[in-house]
């Protein structure tokens, strides 16, 4: 069964064996509102917790994208490259960010859980 | 000092506005569609957008207040005719804009739209410009309110009748509700469109007669995805002290008839206009999806700095990354290669015309 996971940056991480998959909240997006552009890390290379990991641009600001744990970047999706709205449409599912492989699997401990994710960005946009 | 609403605050939080603060107002930037839809909406139907932080300026009086104007605008106040408006600037004695303005000919008067975030020190440099026997009245029982878009005159028809007749860039007297009410088809989208001066306690009741005929509240974030899409500037973004309306490319806005006449800045354009300036305001085209917003540094082909953007977004209508910035001269000319560095990386990008959306606006009675 796999984790799901959450950030202070508000990225979601899917965990499966030592594969993470992940992407920025619905709540992230409706923060950002439309979403236009966005730029995913360079396939093969290395990312550190807590460090940008790409960018998502609205019609109003830029901002970066954290990864929330280390790791190789092993695929990214193309399709919200292509078509950012898809960011918009579907934040938790098929237009997920980039895939690693991670190493350290208790950087995940620090995250919050689903429930805690939603406290927090109740009282943070509040 | 404390954070002002307009008379339309209650409607914004009604219709779902996310408000932020704007040149110390409580502003929408925009309601529950988004920016995309907002934007879209005003290019295919009409959209409604509280411009009530804005000055509306009035000055009356005097025997001479046209030639006393003429001494600080530079507008060729005296062919104005009743009710009708011209784009001027507000400048300092370097030719810098202080503010970019609307001045409109008035029964008794002129009437001046300012900047929110200027239109303060716009009333204080103003009026000490002119002597006391001229009346300022920076009047903020009144609401303003911009109706734009193709289908903005058949909406604004039906709730005040005949306004559809009004020519681009002039206005006249209406009445809402037994209240006077003075309009202009005027706008800064790119459409046609009007702008309604309305009493405050009416501005409500109004605002809602334009959305049960099909218009829909727009916030600030469409406006400026709008207004960059059609060229248009942005002061403090485009155009600041700092700058001449020569080199914001605004020379259009500089009749020939006052060049040779003296006005606040009027030495330093004269030689402008004979001597040429060294930036010039641009439209930029990322080859790109990438987005160059305002302050990123623009290189030529050596790597050499030669400017930098001031205003960038992605146009929804035109569906690409559009900006607007200032060049050195010698790189103005359209299709010029150019380098815009965003994140570190220099993105390439033409000079292209403007604007990146083709006006629609009214002259005379037909819509061209």
């Amino acid at each position: 069964m796999s984790e799901v996971k959450y950030s202070k940056e508000h990225e979601w991480i899917k965990l499966d064996g030592e594969e993470a998959t992940i992407g920025i909240t619905k709540h992230a997006t409706e923060m950002l509102g439309d979403i236009v552009f966005a730029e995913l890390p360079e396939k093969g290379s290395h990312v550190d917790k807590d460090g940008t990991a790409g960018v998502v641009e609205s019609t109003k600001a830029a901002s970066d994208v954290y990864t929330p744990v280390s790791g190789e970047v092993i695929d990214t999706n193309q399709m919200i490259v292509d078509d950012p709205s898809k960011i918009n449409e579907d934040p938790e599912e098929s237009a997920w960010f980039f895939k690693l492989k991670i190493k350290d699997k208790s950087e995940m401990d620090s995250l919050m859980n689903k429930e805690e994710y939603e406290k927090f960005a109740k009282e943070t946009s509040a | 000092m404390s954070i002002k609403k307009t008379s339309l605050n209650n409607l914004h939080i009604k219709y779902g506005a996310k408000l932020v603060e704007f040149a110390g107002y409580q502003m929408p930037i925009q309601y529950k569609y988004g920016i995309i839809q907002e934007h879209k909406y005003t290019r295919s139907h009409s959209g409604i957008f509280d411009v009530s932080h804005m000055g509306q300026l009035f000055i009356s009086g005097g025997d001479d207040l046209t030639n006393e104007l003429e001494k600080i605008f530079p507008a060729d106040l005296k062919k104005l005719k009743t009710n009708q408006s011209k784009y001027s600037f507000l400048m300092n004695n370097k030719g810098g804009i202080q503010d970019d303005l609307i001045i409109t000919k008035t029964s008794d008067g002129f009437l001046i739209i300012l900047n929110a975030a200027c239109k303060y020190n716009d009333y204080e440099v103003i009026k000490s410009k002119l002597d006391n026997q001229y009346k300022l009245n920076l009047d903020e029982s009144l609401s303003l309110i911009a109706l734009q878009g193709p289908e903005a005159k058949n909406v604004l028809n039906k709730v005040i009748l005949g306004c559809d007749s009004l020519k681009f860039m002039n206005g006249n007297n209406y009445v809402y509700k037994n209240e006077k009410v003075y309009i202009t088809r005027s706008g800064y989208t790119g459409e046609d469109g009007f702008e309604i001066s309305i009493k405050n306690s009416d501005a409500e009741t109004f605002v809602e007669s334009l959305i049960e005929n099909g218009s829909k509240l727009i916030g600030l974030g469409a406006r400026d995805t709008l207004r960059m899409e059609a060229g248009l500037c942005l002061y403090g973004n485009d155009l600041d002290n700092d700058t001449s309306p020569i080199e914001a490319n605004l020379k259009w806005a500089i009749p020939k008839s006052r060049i040779e006449t003296e006005f606040v800045g009027s030495e330093v354009l004269k030689n402008q206009f004979q001597s040429g300036v060294k930036k010039l305001r641009v439209g930029i085209k990322p080859d790109s999806k990438v987005i160059a917003r305002g302050n990123t540094k623009i290189y030529n082909d050596k790597n050499q700095e030669i400017g930098k953007v001031t205003s960038g977004t992605f146009g929804p209508s035109v569906e690409h990354p559009i900006a607007m910035g200032y060049v050195d001269n010698s790189y103005s000319t359209v299709n010029t290669k150019i380098f815009l560095e965003v994140r570190g990386k220099k993105i390439p990008a033409n000079i292209c015309n403007l604007p990146f959306y083709k006006k629609n606006y009214v002259k005379g009675e037909i819509n061209v």
